[in-house]
């Protein structure tokens, strides 16, 4: 069986990796967590897209953000219009190339996607784990995803790779495995979370708290879900994705029909919009999980345990990064990622910057744009040159043959 | 073959030299350092090609504009610091150049000299704003807003209280001409400095 989960599209877009397939792995040891808990056991759904080399040198991992999941390139099926969310740099010659590298993206505990979660089923209590799931953060899905690295047999990754809530999975792989990290990509992120940032989170959880439907957490157990305050929360989670400009340019102050009726239906684009966004994910995502993902944002901090200071909580990190910013984000600003930069530099790390021109808000690190592309790219390239990785189909091609057959 | 001024800083950083480059282009003068001397250090870079070149041959480089200062770089935490014909292009040369020896103790600079003869040429005999390969902008869109000639540099150097540990010039492709080292000011096209807080 060929380790990569991609088969052949009879057609595949160029730039693809094609029609994948998720693979579960299940942990029976138990994971003590920060906030006290111990997890018994749980199971992790992961993707993987290209070939592990022989040496196992070339997996690169993936780390999702707020409402991410498993599914990061490629298409479920043939039938399947929307590729995974990070398409844009994930395949055949793009920035995370596949050619060359073997992509590994998981959906992290607590999620709602197939990993355990809120939604899973609790052997102790015989029900839905719902609002009794632990509460989990950053170190322990890193904890969690070093378990992953163990059953695939990578012990160092060539690189981890994330944006926004993923960034902070990477900073925190760079110090609790820094020998486990050989590069580390980290866009769109925050070394902590602003008391704008928490606050707007805090709106997110009260929205879903105060819905009638919500029942506490229990909502599974009265065969509900309680969709209108998660698609309020997803709203205000929206605006702060989008930049002030992205959205006047997309929506400016359009009507939906041409005159004004003077009564709080959707009259404005903007709202129909913000709206659907909502209805869509209220149905498609789990509150507690969202409850969860949100506390764990909120958490993320590892200079508290250093006085405040980051350079020394990034002491221990080894590997060289790449940090991206862009210039329209207002929910993590460049001057946050300055902050994290400059960090890496008193702490002596090797590090490279880039603020990219994006109209698009937070939102542009899912997206493609020429300098976001040529830099990720420059330094993944970099990455490969480093640890001698071949492109698949060149030189060490009968290798990789050789090991897809022994992969777990 | 680096350009003719990154030749002659090469040779003035120290061996293992903790250092900061202004403007460090597509940061071969940082590769070279790095691979050679076992130099450190980070380069700071706006030009969107050059840091992309940077991180291409694996050289820390920041985002950075001179022009915002150097603020989040403490005092004494290089041993040089390094600025190549950036410090015509910045608002304010004589801030930068404090800033500089904030940063480190030791600083090396280069920059177009005005007063080069090529340049007086154009300006005293034919009245236009000198072009040269030093100075290739038309005087509307150039970036260079501070000129200034090896004799100024000096001056400023000596009111701020520096020493000039080093100066040299280059001429074109070729630096240390005889008549550049007798009569710089007029025969030296680079301006180069080695200067030191005292």
């Amino acid at each position: 069986m060929p380790d990569s989960d991609t088969l052949a599209f009879t057609d595949r877009p160029a730039g693809s990796v094609g029609v994948v397939t998720p693979h579960v792995a299940r942990f029976d040891t138990p994971l003590a967590l920060a906030c006290g808990k111990v997890l018994p056991a749980y199971e992790l759904i992961y993707e993987t897209y290209g070939t592990l080399n022989f040496d196992r040198s070339n997996a690169v991992l993936i780390c999702h953000a707020l409402s991410g999941h498993h599914h990061a390139a490629g298409y479920h099926s043939e039938e399947d219009r929307k590729p995974g969310w990070w398409d844009a740099h994930i395949g055949p010659g793009k920035a995370i190339d596949t050619n060359r590298f073997f992509v590994v993206s998981l959906n992290n505990l607590g999620g709602c996607h197939g990993s355990t979660g809120p939604v899973s089923h609790n052997p102790d209590t015989g029900r839905q784990w719902g609002p009794e799931f632990p509460m989990v953060t950053v170190s322990d899905w890193v904890a969690s995803q070093a378990r992953l690295a163990d059953h695939l047999g990578i012990e160092r990754w060539a690189a981890a790779v994330g944006g926004s809530l993923g960034g902070m999975q990477v900073m925190q792989w760079t110090m609790t495995y820094p020998e486990r990290v050989a590069n580390a990509v980290v866009i769109a992120a925050t070394p902590r979370l602003s008391a704008q940032n928490i606050a707007f989170n805090e709106v997110a959880r009260q929205a879903i708290r105060s819905d009638p439907e919500f029942f506490d957490g229990w909502y599974a157990e009265h065969d509900t879900v309680p969709k209108r305050g998660l698609k309020l929360a997803r709203m205000v989670g929206h605006i702060t994705y989008l930049s002030e400009d992205a959205m006047g340019s997309k929506f400016g102050r359009d009507l939906r029909s041409d005159d004004l009726n003077f009564g709080f239906d959707v009259e404005f684009q903007v709202e129909s919009y913000l709206r659907y966004q909502g209805d869509t994910f209220s149905t498609a995502f789990d509150a507690n999980t969202y409850l969860l993902m949100t506390k764990a944002l909120d958490y993320f901090d590892p200079s508290a345990t250093q006085g405040g200071d980051l350079a020394k909580a990034l002491a221990p990190a080894q590997c060289p990064f790449l940090i991206v910013s862009f210039t329209t984000d207002w929910r993590f600003p460049p001057s946050r990622s300055r902050e994290l930069v400059d960090a890496l530099i008193r702490a002596g790390k090797a590090v490279s910057y880039a603020n990219i021109d994006s109209p698009h808000g937070h939102d542009a690190f899912l997206l493609s744009e020429p300098r976001y592309d040529a830099i990720f790219s420059a330094f993944m390239n970099r990455a490969a040159g480093e640890l001698n990785l071949a492109e698949a189909g060149k030189d060490e091609a009968s290798e990789d043959a050789t090991s897809s057959e022994e992969t777990p | 073959m680096m350009r003719a001024d990154l030749e002659l800083i090469y040779d003035w950083v120290p061996e293992g030299a903790h250092v900061l480059d202004l403007a460090c282009g597509d940061g071969e003068l940082l590769e070279t350092l790095a691979n050679n001397k076992g130099v450190t250090g980070y380069g700071l870079e706006i030009d969107h090609d050059g840091i992309n070149a940077c991180v291409a041959r694996g050289v820390s480089v920041i985002e950075h504009n001179l022009d915002d200062g150097l603020s989040s770089f403490c005092d004494n935490s290089y041993d040089q610091v390094i600025m190549t014909q950036a410090l015509q292009a910045l608002r304010r040369p004589d801030r930068m150049l404090d800033e500089m020896l904030r940063v480190a103790e030791e600083g090396i600079i280069t920059f177009p000299n005005f007063a080069y003869w090529r340049h007086r040429v154009h300006l005293g005999l034919r009245g236009y704003m000198p072009v040269s390969k030093s100075l290739p902008h038309a005087w509307y869109d150039t970036p260079n807003i501070h000129l200034s000639t090896f004799n100024d540099f000096e001056h400023l150097c000596r009111e701020k209280g520096l020493m000039i540990v080093d100066r040299a010039v280059g001429v074109g492709d070729h630096q240390g001409h005889w008549k550049s080292r007798l009569w710089p000011n007029l025969f030296g096209e680079i301006a180069i400095f080695r200067v030191r807080r005292r």
